[in-house]
C-alpha cells in the first residue's frame, strides 16, 4: 500500500480506484455512481413536471413521456437510492462493528462494478432512441408487446445491476455475522448496522424472485419463450406476483437503512441513548418479516378475490404497528435530550412529519376497498414519494451531511446544508401534498398529459413549481460539495462532538486498515461509554499492536462485469444481426475466463507491518 | 420563538383549510363526490381512515413540537448531559397496544366492505321466466378505446356506457390486447381488465348524469397501456330505468331502421363514403360487434375519440391523422379523402343518433 502512495501519476491514481477492494473507497464510488444517477433521475423528474405543469402540453411526445417515467422510476430505485445506501453501508457499517473491511472485499468490488455497468447498460438505451417504456414495474402484457429494444435494456440492465445488489447484500450479511469486534454482541450493534443487517437479509430473499422474473422476461422477448404470453398458455399475472414479491420488500430495503441513519442522528444530536433500543431492533426485524407478507396489496384491483384482498389488507395494516413503535421511540429519544439542530438533525426533524404522512396514507391504501379508488392515481404517486423521498431521500441527504467528514475528512458547509434542506423540504411538500387531492379528483398516474376542464390545472401547476424548489435544493447541495472539496479543511475524529459509536473514535477519513488495534466493545454506544468513563480516545483496544492482514486490489471485477455487459448486447441483437450470437457467446466466455482466473490464481493478500502501524499511531498522537 | 410558532400555526391552519375547501373536485370524476353506493362505501372508508390517521398525526405532532421546543441545547446549555434513558416498558406497551386497536378499528370495516363490494353471486340470477334479473355489461378494453356489450339485450356500443340508475349493474371486464383498468371515479373504484381472465364486479349509479355540466360521468383507463394511455377516456350516461329501456329499444331497432331506410331512400353521400371506406372496421348498427369502435350512437356522444371536442372539425382532424391525435392507436389516416368527402362523412357520423 505504501508503494501505491508513492506513485503520484494520474494513471496509478486511476488504477488504484479501479482496482480497489477497500470498503471505504468502494463506498465513495457507490456514492459517486448513485449521485450521478440521482441527478439523472432528477432531470427526468423535472421533465415530467414541466410536461404536466399545464394541460394539453405537447412539449414531449406520449411515447417519450412513457420512456421518461419508466427510466425515472427505475433509475431512482435501482441506480440512485439503493447504491447510495450501499455506499453508506460500505463506508460506515464495517467501522461501526470494528472491522477492517467487509467479509468479501473482492465481491464488494464486483457488486459495485455490476451496478455501474448495469446502470450504464440501461441508460445507453437513450442513445439508441429506445428506452424502456412499460413503467418501472414493466407489467407483462405491455412489456411483452413493447416495440424496439427498450424493455430488453430494462431486463438485461436490471439483471446485471440486480446481481450486484444481491452480492452486496450477501456480503453485508456475512460481514455483520462474522466480523464484529470482541464484545460487539448483536444487541450492542448500532441501529444503522442493524438496519443494514435486516435490509441485507431482505435483499437475500427478495432479489432472487426479481432475477427469475427478469430471466423470464428476457427469454420471452429475446429467445421466443412464452412465460407471459397468455395466448400460448402463459400468464401475465404471474409477472405481477413475481415483481411485487420482490418489489414490496424492496421498498423496505430502501427505508430500513434510512431508519438506521435517523436512529443514529436522533441519538447523536439529542446527546441521548436511543430510546427503547430493544424494541427498535425487534420492530426492524418485524417490519422486515412482514414486508414479505404483503406484496398483493399492490394488486388489489387485479381481481384476486375478496378473501385474498382481505387477508393482504389486514397484513398490510399490521405493518403500521412496528413502524409506529419506531416513530414514538424517536420522539422519546428527543424528549429529555439536549437537541442540537445541525443539518443532519434538521433532516431528521423534517423526516418525522414527512414519513408519518407517507405512512398513514399507506395504511389508508391498505384498506382494500378504498384502494380500488386510490390505486394507480396521483394519490399513490403522492404516497410513495412521501415514503421514498420523505424517508429514504431525506435519510440519504442527512447521511451525506452526517458522514461526509468521516468519509472525506472535511465538513460540508452547515449554512448551505440548511439552505438545501429548506428548499428541498418545502419543495417536496409543495410537489407531493397536493397530489393526494389530484388522486381524489380522479387523475390517473402515468398520464403524459391531461385535458383542460377536469379541475386539475392549478394543482398540477403548484406541484410543478414545488419540483423547481427541490431542484434548487439539489443544486445548492452540489455547489456545497464542490466548494467543500476545494477548501478541504481537515476535521478531527468526531467533528460533531457527540459521536457515540466506533466510527467516531478513529481518524476522518480512517486509515486504510481502519483500526490500529481491534477495539473491545463494552456496551451499546461504546465510544460514549468510554468517554463518559474518562477514556478520551473512546476505544479500549482488545489486542496488542500487531501485523494486520489485508487483501490485494484486483482489476478482475471490472473485466468480469464487462463480459456480462457485452453478452447483454449480444442477446439483444441475436435475432436481427449475424454478430449478435457470437457476441453473446464471447461475452459469457469472457466472464467465465475471468472467474477461472480468479479461482485459480492464489492471492493471499499481504500484511501491514507492525512498524507502519506504530508509525501511524505516533503521527496521530502528534496531530493532537 | 413562541410568537413565530403561533404565526406558523395560524398559517398552516389557513393553508390546510384552503386545501380542504378548495375542494372536492368536479362532480363528473371526483371520488370525493360519490354518486353511487360503491363509491359511497369507499368514501365512508376514506373518512374513517382519514379520521384515525389525523388522530395519529395529531398525537405525533404534539409530542414532536413539545420535544423540539423544550429540549433544545440552546436552552439547556452546551454542557448539559441528559439522563441516558434505556426505555420504558409501560410507554412502549401503550404505543404498541393503541395502534393495534386503531388498526383493528379500521380492519373490521375494511374486511366487511371487501366482501360486500366483491359479491357478484347475484350476477347470473334469473327470474321464474328465465330472464336475467340484473343488467350485465361486458366491457372489453382495446388499445385506447372501450367496447360495451349488453349480451342479454343484444346491443353493442363503444366509448359511452349507458346504464340505468338505482340498481346494481354487473360488469365482466377483459382486455383484448394489453392490460387496462376500468374506472369511473365518481361511481366506484377500479378493476383491471386483464388479458387472460374475466374480472367481475358491480357498480350502482345513483345520480342522473343529465344534471351534470356535460351530461356524462368521466371514465378513465387506470393502467399504463402504451403511449395514449392518458387519452383512453370514456363517458358514462346514467338515466332512470324507464328512459334506459327506451334507449335499449332504440338501440335494438337500429338494424331494422337501417334496413328499412336502405329499401326506401337513396343513401346520402356521407353514408356512401362511409360504406366504402369505414364500414369494414366500424359498424353503425347496435347489433354488430365490429373490430373497431361501433359508431351507432356517434351523434349522441360527448367526445370524438374519447377526448376531443365533439365537433365536425375535430372529427375531420381525427380522420386525417389519427396517429397525431392519439399516438399508437390502430386507425389508419384518411388524408387521401378530399375536404368535401371528409365533410360528408363527418356530417353523416354526427347524424347517427338514437336519442334525438
Amino acid at each position: 500500500m505504501s508503494s501505491v502512495a508513492q506513485k503520484k501519476g494520474f494513471g496509478s491514481w486511476l488504477w488504484d480506484w479501479l482496482t480497489t477492494v477497500d470498503h471505504k473507497k468502494i463506498g465513495i464510488l457507490y456514492l459517486l455512481g448513485g449521485g450521478f444517477f440521482f441527478v439523472l433521475g432528477g432531470i427526468e423528474a423535472m421533465i415530467i413536471r414541466i410536461q404536466l405543469a399545464v394541460p394539453n402540453s405537447d412539449l414531449i411526445s406520449a411515447g417519450l413521456f412513457n420512456q421518461i417515467i419508466t427510466m425515472h422510476g427505475t433509475t431512482m430505485i435501482f441506480l440512485a437510492a439503493m447504491p447510495i445506501l450501499f455506499g453508506f453501508m460500505n463506508a460506515i457499517m464495517p467501522l461501526q462493528i470494528g472491522a477492517r473491511d467487509v467479509a468479501f472485499p473482492f465481491l464488494n468490488s464486483l457488486g459495485l462494478w455490476m451496478f455501474i455497468f448495469g446502470g450504464l447498460f440501461l441508460n445507453i438505451s437513450w442513445f439508441m432512441g429506445q428506452a424502456p417504456d412499460a413503467g418501472w414495474t414493466s407489467y407483462a402484457s405491455l412489456a411483452i408487446t413493447s416495440e424496439g429494444h427498450g424493455v430488453d435494456f430494462y431486463a438485461i440492465g436490471l439483471q446485471i445491476a440486480g446481481g450486484g445488489s444481491l452480492i452486496a447484500g450477501i456480503n453485508f450479511l456475512v460481514t455483520i455475522i462474522n466480523m464484529r469486534a470482541p464484545g460487539m454482541t448483536y444487541m450492542r450493534m448500532p441501529l444503522f448496522t442493524w438496519t443494514t443487517f435486516i435490509a441485507s437479509a431482505m435483499i437475500l430473499f427478495a432479489f432472487p424472485p426479481l432475477t427469475i422474473g427478469l430471466f423470464f422476461l428476457t427469454f420471452d422477448r429475446m429467445f421466443g419463450a412464452n412465460f407471459f404470453d397468455h395466448a400460448m398458455g402463459g400468464n401475465t399475472i404471474i409477472w405481477e406476483h413475481i415483481f411485487w414479491i420482490f418489489g414490496h420488500p424492496e421498498v423496505y430495503i430502501l427505508i430500513l437503512p434510512a431508519f438506521g441513519i435517523f436512529s443514529e442522528i436522533f441519538s447523536i444530536f439529542s446527546r441521548k441513548r436511543l430510546f427503547g433500543y430493544t424494541s427498535m431492533v425487534f420492530a426492524t426485524v418485524l417490519i422486515g418479516f412482514l414486508g414479505f407478507m404483503v406484496w398483493a396489496h399492490h394488486m388489489f384491483t387485479v381481481g384476486l378475490g375478496p378473501t385474498a384482498n382481505a387477508i393482504f389488507a389486514v397484513a398490510t395494516m399490521a405493518i403500521a404497528v412496528p413502524t409506529g413503535v419506531k416513530i414514538f421511540n424517536w420522539l422519546l429519544t428527543m424528549w429529555g435530550g439536549s437537541i442540537k439542530v445541525t443539518t443532519p438533525m434538521l433532516y431528521a426533524i423534517g423526516f418525522i412529519p414527512s414519513f408519518v404522512m407517507g405512512g398513514v396514507t399507506g395504511v389508508m391504501q391498505g384498506a382494500a376497498p378504498l384502494d380500488y379508488q386510490l390505486h394507480d392515481t396521483y394519490f399513490i404517486v403522492a404516497h410513495f414519494h412521501y415514503v421514498i423521498v420523505g424517508g429514504t431521500v431525506l435519510g440519504i441527504l442527512a447521511a451525506t451531511h452526517l458522514y461526509w467528514p468521516k468519509m472525506f475528512g472535511t465538513m460540508l458547509n452547515e449554512t448551505l446544508g440548511k439552505v438545501t434542506f429548506w428548499f428541498f423540504f418545502i419543495g417536496f411538500h409543495m410537489t407531493f401534498l397536493i397530489q393526494h387531492w389530484l388522486g381524489f379528483w380522479g387523475m390517473p398516474r402515468r398520464v403524459f398529459t391531461y385535458m383542460d376542464g377536469q379541475g386539475w390545472n392549478s394543482a398540477n401547476l403548484i406541484s410543478s413549481v414545488g419540483a423547481v424548489f427541490m431542484a434548487i435544493g439539489v443544486i445548492v447541495l452540489l455547489y456545497n460539495i464542490i466548494m467543500t472539496s476545494v477548501k478541504n479543511v481537515p476535521v478531527a475524529n468526531d467533528p460533531w462532538g457527540d459521536g457515540r459509536t466506533l466510527e467516531w473514535a478513529i481518524q476522518s477519513p480512517p486509515l486504510y486498515y481502519n483500526f490500529t488495534q481491534t477495539p473491545l466493545v463494552r456496551g451499546l454506544d461504546s465510544v460514549w461509554i468510554e468517554k463518559q468513563e474518562g477514556n478520551e480516545s473512546g476505544i479500549t483496544p482488545a489486542v496488542p499492536v500487531q501485523d494486520i492482514h489485508m487483501p490485494h486490489g484486483s482489476i478482475i471485477p471490472i473485466f468480469m462485469t464487462l463480459g456480462m455487459f457485452i453478452a447483454g448486447f449480444g442477446a439483444m441483437f441475436r435475432e436481427e444481426t449475424s454478430w449478435g450470437l457470437p457476441l453473446l457467446v464471447f461475452g459469457l466466455a469472457w466472464t467465465f475466463v475471468c472467474m477461472a482466473i480468479r479461482s485459480l490464481k492464489d492471492d493471499l493478500g499481504y500484511y501491514v507491518p507492525k512498524e507502519e502501524i506504530l508509525e501511524d499511531m505516533k503521527r496521530e498522537r502528534g496531530r493532537k | 420563538m413562541m410568537k413565530g410558532l403561533k404565526k406558523w400555526r395560524l398559517f398552516s391552519l389557513l393553508a390546510a383549510l384552503t386545501v380542504f375547501l378548495s375542494g372536492c373536485g368536479q362532480e363528473e370524476l371526483s371520488t370525493l363526490l360519490p354518486a353511487g353506493q360503491v363509491a359511497k362505501d369507499q368514501f365512508n372508508l376514506l373518512l374513517l381512515s382519514s379520521g384515525i390517521m389525523l388522530f395519529v398525526i395529531l398525537v405525533v405532532v404534539i409530542i414532536y413540537v413539545v420535544a423540539l421546543v423544550r429540549f433544545r441545547r440552546s436552552k439547556l446549555g452546551e454542557d448539559h448531559i441528559p439522563e441516558q434513558v434505556e426505555g420504558s416498558s409501560t410507554l412502549e406497551l401503550v404505543w404498541t397496544v393503541i395502534p393495534i386497536l386503531l388498526v383493528l378499528l379500521l380492519a373490521v370495516p375494511t374486511v366487511y366492505y371487501t366482501y360486500k363490494l366483491g359479491d357478484v353471486t347475484a350476477m347470473g340470477a334469473v327470474d321464474d321466466e328465465g330472464n336475467a334479473e340484473n343488467l350485465v355489461v361486458d366491457v372489453t378494453a382495446h388499445l385506447y378505446w372501450w367496447e360495451f356489450e349488453y349480451p342479454e339485450l343484444g346491443i353493442v356500443t363503444s366509448q359511452e356506457l349507458v346504464v340505468p340508475m338505482d340498481e346494481k349493474v354487473y360488469f365482466n371486464l377483459i382486455a383484448s390486447d394489453v392490460k387496462h383498468s376500468f374506472w369511473v371515479p365518481a361511481v366506484g373504484g377500479k378493476l383491471d381488465n386483464n388479458v387472460e381472465n374475466v374480472n367481475k364486479f358491480y357498480l350502482v349509479f345513483e345520480e342522473d348524469s343529465s344534471k351534470l355540466k356535460e351530461g356524462v360521468y368521466f371514465g378513465k383507463c387506470a393502467e399504463l397501456c402504451g403511449p395514449s394511455h392518458a387519452l383512453m377516456d370514456f363517458k358514462v350516461k346514467t338515466m332512470p330505468r324507464a328512459e334506459f329501456d327506451e334507449w335499449v329499444v332504440a338501440m335494438q331497432s337500429t338494424k331494422k331502421d337501417k334496413d328499412d331506410a336502405g329499401d326506401t331512400a337513396a343513401a346520402s353521400e356521407g353514408e356512401q363514403l362511409f360504406a366504402d371506406s369505414c364500414i369494414s372496421c366500424h359498424a353503425v348498427t347496435a347489433d354488430v360487434k365490429s373490430p373497431y369502435p361501433n359508431l351507432t350512437t356517434f351523434g349522441d356522444r360527448n367526445r370524438v375519440a374519447g377526448f376531443m371536442d365533439h365537433t365536425e372539425e375535430a372529427l375531420k382532424e381525427w380522420m386525417k391523422n389519427p396517429q397525431k391525435q392519439k399516438p399508437g392507436n390502430e386507425m389508419p389516416a384518411f388524408d387521401h379523402l378530399s375536404e368535401a368527402e371528409l365533410d360528408a362523412i363527418a356530417g353523416y357520423l354526427m347524424g347517427l343518433t338514437v336519442e334525438k
